[in-house]
């Protein structure tokens, strides 16, 4: 078999291997949502389909599939059905720069573990993001409902306004790796150099606007069921519906990978070298280092989520453009005076 | 000629290493897709007119949603067009930043202080004509 071949056989078998993943990861982040709510408020959760309840996703994904699928009559087909089909595109696919290790040796081949390793990983992410924002609004403008309209129109807004400090909060990153490779911005976190004491600001700043891109609570207006029942997908139902909800929560999951990676070290177990163990063991515990830092954040959106109040929409508005870009601006001049400060007095 | 070649045969290297995006987007393409259709595969399909009718709180819908809607959102979509290209702008001087010997850094750093500088006065401007404010 030529090489070339057996490069292509390795991404894709990289690729099933790390969507299926995302896609447990989804039915089971549901689950602990489920279940961390219920301990948070002091009530069971479900624990009736299987043991402690571990087979209620399954159960879930079967009614969801079993259900009708309703389409208003004066919705436009075409884009309501394609609304949900961006959101799940989007999900899945940010995943591919994402480096989950560094590199294993299987049968004398070294595999880089990392799906796509491009020298725009950041950007990538950043586009990919802001592409995110079209299924919420096609939705919203398609369903042809009053509801799902006000949803679609405030997540635009929303969305768009802390992505700026989004993209600001990792200019600050860019400035001290200079690299948009996300491999490199890993490698430079060895030991406890991580970017989150490195870069604390920033690491407030992209933290607080991952929270509002993934329209977690405190930012999740477009879905504010008090005033507007479902939000963008009011009008939804069946499969599509189960689109919604398992892009929402693999934009969790990648979100929390993303944070892992540029400000909590990565796969990067401190001081793993010195410890002298054998090279597969090291990239097993650097895989699973990623996992379990990647779990934490998981863990944080649902523990946030279940504590924090909902924010008013013009507190929101002003979080986002008073107190949120002026603050990734200051990060990114600082960062940059400092270094200059640092390097001039080399 | 070998030039010509050499530079398509570099590019072609170059756009390898986007082969794992192009895959994984067009298995998240097929995943979706593939969704969606299973909507209409297993459901039961008994269309009513009262259960196609836009949700409205169980009451009869009143007017369209294609209706006009604040001004503010188009605000905040053309100052985002704005800071973003700002962004945009930064990009390259911040991932070159490191690399300039350091006589040039000082110089460079003042240049990229200018450009923020003009945006934040037209953030304050902004602020100042109440543009960001939502009550």
């Amino acid at each position: 078999m030529p090489d070339w071949s057996i490069d292509i056989i390795i991404t894709l078998i990289k690729i099933v291997v790390v969507e299926l993943v995302l896609l447990t990861g989804v039915a089971y982040t549901v689950y602990a949502e489920r279940r961390v709510s219920a301990f948070i408020q002091h009530r069971y959760g479900p624990n009736r389909v299987g043991y402690q309840g571990l087979l209620q996703p399954l159960a879930d994904v079967f009614k969801l599939i079993m259900k009708e699928d309703i389409v208003p009559e004066r919705a436009n087909k075409f884009v309501h059905s394609l609304a949900p089909a961006i959101s799940l595109f989007v999900a899945l696919s940010t995943f591919a720069v994402i480096p989950f290790g560094d590199k294993i040796l299987i049968a004398g081949k070294e595999i880089k573990l990392q799906i796509a390793d491009v020298n725009i990983g950041v950007l990538y992410i950043l586009a990919l993001l802001s592409l995110g924002v079209y299924g919420i609004t096609l939705s919203g403008w398609s369903s042809n409902s009053k509801y799902s309209l006000l949803g679609g129109l405030r997540s635009s807004a929303q969305m768009i306004s802390y992505e700026l400090s989004m993209g600001l909060a990792v200019l600050g990153l860019i400035l001290i790796n200079s690299s948009f490779r996300l491999d490199t911005i890993v490698m430079n976190q060895y030991g406890w150099k991580w970017n989150i004491i490195l870069q604390p600001i920033g690491f407030i700043t992209f933290l607080v606007a991952s929270f509002a891109e993934t329209n977690r609570t405190p930012f999740d207006l477009p879905e504010a069921e008090q005033e507007l029942v479902g939000g963008y997908h009011t009008e939804y139902s069946s499969t599509k519906f189960a689109l919604f909800f398992m892009a929402e929560y693999a934009a969790v999951i990648v979100s929390s990978a993303i944070i892992t990676t540029l400000y909590l070290g990565g796969w990067q177990f401190p001081y793993l070298q010195t410890f002298g163990l054998p090279d597969m063991a090291v990239s097993i515990i650097q895989v699973l280092t990623f996992c379990g830092k990647t779990a934490f954040m998981v863990f944080f959106f649902i523990w946030v989520r279940w504590t924090i109040p909902r924010f008013r929409y013009d507190q929101l508005m002003n979080i986002g453009w008073k107190v949120m870009l002026p603050a990734a601006l200051t990060n990114l001049i600082l960062t940059a005076i400092v270094i200059t400060i640092i390097k001039l007095n080399s | 000629m070998t030039l010509v070649f050499c530079r398509t045969y570099l590019s072609l290297l170059m756009l390898i290493n986007y082969l794992p995006v192009i895959l994984i987007m067009g298995f998240a393409v097929l995943l979706a897709v593939v969704m969606v259709k299973f909507s209409t595969l297993f459901g039961p399909q008994r269309p009513n007119k009262e259960k196609q009718s836009t949700y409205e709180s169980g009451m009869e819908p009143i007017g369209s949603a294609r209706d006009r809607f604040s001004v503010k959102y188009y605000m905040v979509a053309v100052s985002f067009i704005v800071f973003d290209l700002e962004v945009v702008f930064l990009y390259p001087w911040a991932i070159s930043f490191l690399n300039f010997p350091p006589q040039q850094m000082l110089y460079s750093l003042i240049i990229a202080l200018l450009f923020i500088l003009i945006l934040v006065v037209g953030l304050i401007y902004e602020y100042k004509k109440g543009v960001l404010n939502w009550d």
